[in-house]
């Protein structure tokens, strides 16, 4: 790390103990070696020289607060990111949804929105999006602002084309956004089937109940005892026989709600909740 | 929490699997070490590695899973477009953030978040390779009193990478192919 101010773990716990008294979010509960490598990346970044000028500026200047949470937080994401992840939505979730009249999905901790807008295309090509409800939610409000967009780099296209291929896409990928510029504009259908709100799971609660939830490398963020936090808020908020989608180096395996889920026979990181 | 076993933390890229094939079979349970694997690689090589390690060691083989334990006599590996970091409750966690030195997994990554976690009971070892990735975790290793050892340059397929640690660093150890019983004493130390 080249900045030269280097924070101590009793600094780091100082600073996150004014997060909850200023702004009501509790950072404790995040992995502490990664959550201590994004602070003094933004050290870096934002120049500063001194923990108690850092300290100040968190304290007092809510503008500030904003960006540090946009800074922490990590949102590098990608569409149809682990291809035969998709391929298994499509071809095993999917078909169990179908039957629903109403299909809600949860995409918790969504970030700028690339796996929404996979999901969405998903239910399009089965015939689903118009009876599918996506909420969104991410600690983020700025990058929800990216979901409401719809509105990707176009340097990513190729890739995502490429990644939507090997999910099991048969149409041109292009037909789903149009370019302008350098940015790929998503269909407008897809934006009238998403709901965007923030949330936090390290202290909201569940407010719908659904049949799909996915969050994907969102967990690894967190320790043990809020990973079995949010796993309880997500078990609250699924039916019985609800599917649950995780990252690909993520479990439920030891969690507290585990005996309750059955993962798909082919190891993908999905699992039903039987009871 | 202090391991009461040394972590050996080995970082490489192109070209560095063959070298640590010929050091695998000198790792035997006589040794109060665990390993941590960072290489460079396509996430499509990730079983085969696996496979080709667990062939040619006593050692349990693991692809790291987020929160898995930090434990004696395995060799874990980093998993494939994650950063891998060492938690001071003995776990491991994975990131996803922006790549560092073009990589991900990054070796400074790891090598600076366990030389931060465990201090002296950490050994990291550099190999082949084309960037200068691993370089600043070296030096975060050797001041919070680990060990360092980089690959001699002139067996290393890419010396760049071992060349660059050599330049900036004084490094404690020139891993030869003629002086691993050095190596593990150094390491074990």
């Amino acid at each position: 790390m080249s900045a030269d101010l280097h924070l101590t773990d009793e600094q780091i716990e100082v600073i996150l103990s004014d997060l909850i008294e200023h702004y009501g979010y509790d950072f404790t509960n995040y992995s502490a070696a990664s959550l201590k490598r994004r602070i003094q990346r933004l050290l870096t970044l934002d120049k500063v020289v001194s923990f108690a000028e850092f300290r100040h500026r968190i304290q007092h200047d809510a503008e500030y607060f904003k960006r540090f949470v946009e800074q922490i937080t990590v949102n590098v994401t990608e569409m149809f990111r682990d291809a035969h992840f998709y391929r298994t939505l499509r071809e095993e979730v999917i078909p169990e949804l179908a039957t629903r009249p109403l299909i809600r999905i949860w995409h918790a901790g969504c970030s700028t929105g690339e796996e929404v807008y996979s999901m969405a295309i998903l239910l399009q090509e089965a015939n689903l999006l118009q009876k599918s409800l996506l909420y969104a939610t991410d600690i983020n409000p700025a990058v929800l602002e990216k979901v409401r967009l719809g509105m990707f780099p176009m340097s990513q296209m190729k890739q995502y084309s490429e990644n939507y291929i090997h999910s099991g896409g048969r149409h041109d990928f292009s037909k789903y956004y149009i370019a302008q510029y350098d940015t790929a504009k998503f269909d407008e259908s897809f934006k009238s089937r998403i709901i965007l709100a923030t949330h936090n799971l390290v202290s909201d609660n569940s407010f719908n109940e659904f049949q799909l939830i996915l969050c994907r490398n969102v967990m690894i963020y967190f320790d043990k005892a809020l990973q079995d936090r949010a796993l309880e808020l997500f078990d609250n908020s699924l039916e019985k026989l609800g599917f649950l989608a995780l990252g690909s180096k993520e479990t439920l395996k030891f969690s507290s709600v585990s005996a309750r889920y059955k993962q798909l026979e082919n190891k993908e990181k999905i699992w039903r909740k039987m009871s | 929490m202090q391991p009461d076993f040394k972590i050996v933390l080995i970082g490489g890229s192109a070209g560095s699997l063959s070298r640590v094939l010929r050091l695998l079979p000198h790792l035997t349970k006589k040794l109060n070490i665990t390993v941590v694997l960072i290489f460079h690689r396509k996430e499509d090589e990730d079983s085969v590695l696996h496979d080709v390690l667990a062939d040619k060691s006593g050692f349990a083989v693991k692809e790291v899973e987020d929160k898995d334990p930090i434990q004696r006599h395995h060799i874990y590996i980093a998993p494939a477009d994650y950063h891998l970091l060492l938690e001071k409750d003995l776990t491991f966690s994975l990131d996803m953030s922006e790549k560092i030195n073009f990589s991900r997994p990054s070796i400074d990554v790891t090598f600076e978040s366990a030389a931060d976690a465990f201090g002296k009971s950490v050994a990291g070892l550099l190999l082949s390779g084309a960037n200068a990735d691993g370089v600043t975790g070296l030096q975060l290793i050797q001041r919070r009193g680990g060990k360092i050892i980089v690959q001699d340059p002139r067996s290393a397929e890419v010396p760049y990478m071992p060349q660059q640690a050599i330049d900036k660093l004084t490094i404690d150890l020139m891993l030869t192919e003629f002086n691993t019983e050095e190596f593990l004493a150094l390491i074990t130390q």
